[in-house]
């Protein structure tokens, strides 16, 4: 409990990490998932812009990245990322890394998401004359808002979970924190004090995540 | 001669490729010509997987023709590129069995999604906004959301939306299928007076006989991706030609007995069976049944009923005939003279 209290300003930096790793890759992974995800939807067969050819490119892609465990694919990554960020470790390099892979698995929820919106409300936009961008931003993200924004609540959690193991390539954050104070040192206590402000952390999310899907769905 | 057609086929298909390799294609249309007048409300009827639907979406394009020419004000659509054919669908209304309401969005803003594709100005928007829900008498729902009106409500509001950007073509597809009755005979009055007040052509896509019979002028009947009948809805009422055609008309009006309603009439009632049909007031049913008193005939009325479209009444009676067979004959000669007579034996 000592440690702890000595270790607290280092707790709270490692907060601060965690929010700087998940803040920037939900905003990179969230807009690489979109693309990835309007990209599996439009393309599909009978959608407005079907291409069997993306389809099938975006569609291995997502299923080979995917299941590759995270840490794996940290190390995979890490030549991409120095080539891209400049660097192999620290924190950039963590967050292009993360923002990479939650691309892929956002991609595929928010594909889901946009399955949920009934193809008539699209014909209907078609037969007035709209055409697949103003589809895409008046028809396809409105009415699956509500959806999308649980989708991006769900992948939130899963950011927290990759920037965890963060400190493998010398990144900051609550996992490097845990490992390194915790673990390494055998003091359940700190480690724990690094979960309760994961859960703390996620659960505040989820409750936005869901007022706000609600909001969206006017429920 | 007549002026151009506002929407005219010709001999229009629409075949859809295997799915499974080694199957054969599908055709959904075939061979289909058809030529509709500015102002008509023109029906198509025909049961589910007919090619119905899929014909009325090769009107504005939503589906490619695979063959054939589709003239829309003499210019034909179907081989347009995407983009030359927005312009083309501003002027094509279409109204949706589920509606297809865009659920994010208020009423107002569902009604001026057309006009934002057009790029009118918010304040023309607005106003042509306010114009349609209070023709659709739907002015205090404005600011509600779709989910929040009735089925009967939310089809009013497709239409206004349809009818927003004032296309000259509205096109129904089973409008009101999704309805109860009373629902659907007041979107189908809505749609009498979008014909009559706008002078906008409607097709309607339906396999409820009741919505032909109410709303339509003439008719067109699909069976297998073909168009096996058309004409007046008046002439395939009163005398469809085709089979497929009379159980259509027979569901909504009752013309002659079929074989095991023939055989209960038979049972319940002696002598002899004769239909007769009524076309207009070119027969006289009066003087129809004085021939048969006149000789001591004794007739009743056992089936069928006199019906009105267009205010053109039409109908078929069935009679049970009972007397002397040698003065049934003769009356039923005389009779034969002014009308058509079915015996049935």
């Amino acid at each position: 409990m000592e440690n702890l209290i000595n270790l607290l300003p280092e707790l709270w930096k490692a907060a601060g990490e965690t929010l700087y790793i998940v803040g920037f890759t939900l905003f990179f992974g969230g807009i690489g998932g979109l693309l990835v995800g309007l990209g599996l939807y439009l393309s599909r067969a009978g959608s407005i812009l079907e291409n069997k050819a993306v389809f099938s490119v975006l569609n291995v892609l997502v299923n080979t990245v995917r299941p590759i465990p995270f840490i794996i694919f940290l190390a995979a990554a890490q030549p991409l990322a120095r080539l891209v960020v400049g660097s192999g470790i620290g924190n950039n390099a963590i967050i292009f890394t993360i923002a990479l892979a939650a691309s892929f698995a956002m991609g595929r929820i928010v594909e889901q998401n946009l399955l949920t919106v009934t193809p008539g409300v699209i014909e209907a936009a078609r037969s007035v004359g709209a055409g697949p961008a103003r589809i895409i931003f008046t028809v396809l993200l409105p009415e699956a808002l509500g959806p999308l924004i649980l989708g991006y609540t769900f992948i939130f959690v899963a950011l927290v979970d990759m920037s965890a193991v963060a400190g493998y390539i010398g990144g900051g954050g609550l996992g490097a924190f845990a490992l390194l104070y915790g673990y390494r040192q055998f003091d359940p206590v700190v480690t724990w004090a690094a979960v309760l402000l994961i859960i703390i952390f996620v659960q505040l999310v989820q409750f936005l995540g869901n007022r706000l899907a609600r909001k969206a769905l006017r429920r | 001669m007549s002026p151009t057609p506002l929407v005219e086929l010709r001999n229009v298909s629409k075949v859809y490729p295997a799915t499974v390799k080694g199957a054969p294609d599908v055709t959904a249309i075939d061979d289909v010509s058809l030529s509709i007048d500015a102002g008509d409300v023109y029906g198509i009827i025909g049961y589910s997987g007919a090619g119905k639907s899929t014909l009325v979406r090769l009107v504005n394009v939503l589906e490619r023709s695979t063959a054939g020419e589709i003239l829309i004000d003499g210019r034909d659509v179907a081989r347009l590129p995407e983009r030359e054919l927005r312009p083309v669908r501003l002027g094509i209304g279409m109204i949706f069995q589920q509606f297809n309401l865009l659920n994010s969005r208020s009423v107002a803003r569902n009604v001026a999604y057309p006009l934002e594709v057009a790029g009118h100005d918010k304040t023309k928007r607005a106003s042509r906004v306010a114009e349609m829900l209070d023709f659709v008498g739907l002015a205090d729902k404005a600011g509600a959301f779709p989910d929040q009106l009735s089925g009967g409500q939310k089809q009013r509001v497709g239409i206004a939306r349809a009818l927003a950007s004032s296309p000259a073509i509205l096109l129904a597809d089973e409008a009101t299928s999704a309805l109860d009755p009373e629902t659907t005979h007041e979107v189908l009055d809505l749609l009498k007076r979008v014909n009559r007040e706008f002078g906008v052509t409607i097709i309607v896509i339906t396999h409820e006989m009741d919505v032909i019979q109410t709303l339509a002028t003439k008719v067109a009947v699909m069976d297998k991706g073909r168009v096996i009948e058309r004409g007046d809805v008046f002439d395939v009422f009163s005398n469809p030609q085709q089979s497929a055609s009379a159980r259509f008309v027979s569901t909504v009006v009752k013309g002659q007995p079929s074989a095991p309603e023939l055989e209960v009439l038979r049972a319940r009632h002696g002598g002899r069976i004769v239909t007769l049909a009524f076309r207009d007031d070119t027969v006289d049913q009066s003087r129809v049944f004085s021939e048969f008193s006149r000789d001591g005939v004794a007739f009743q009325v056992v089936y069928g009923g006199i019906n009105e479209i267009q205010g053109r009444p039409f109908g078929h009676l069935t009679l049970a005939l009972t007397g002397e067979d040698a003065t049934i004959d003769a009356a039923l000669d005389r009779v034969r003279a002014f009308t058509t007579v079915t015996e049935v034996r």
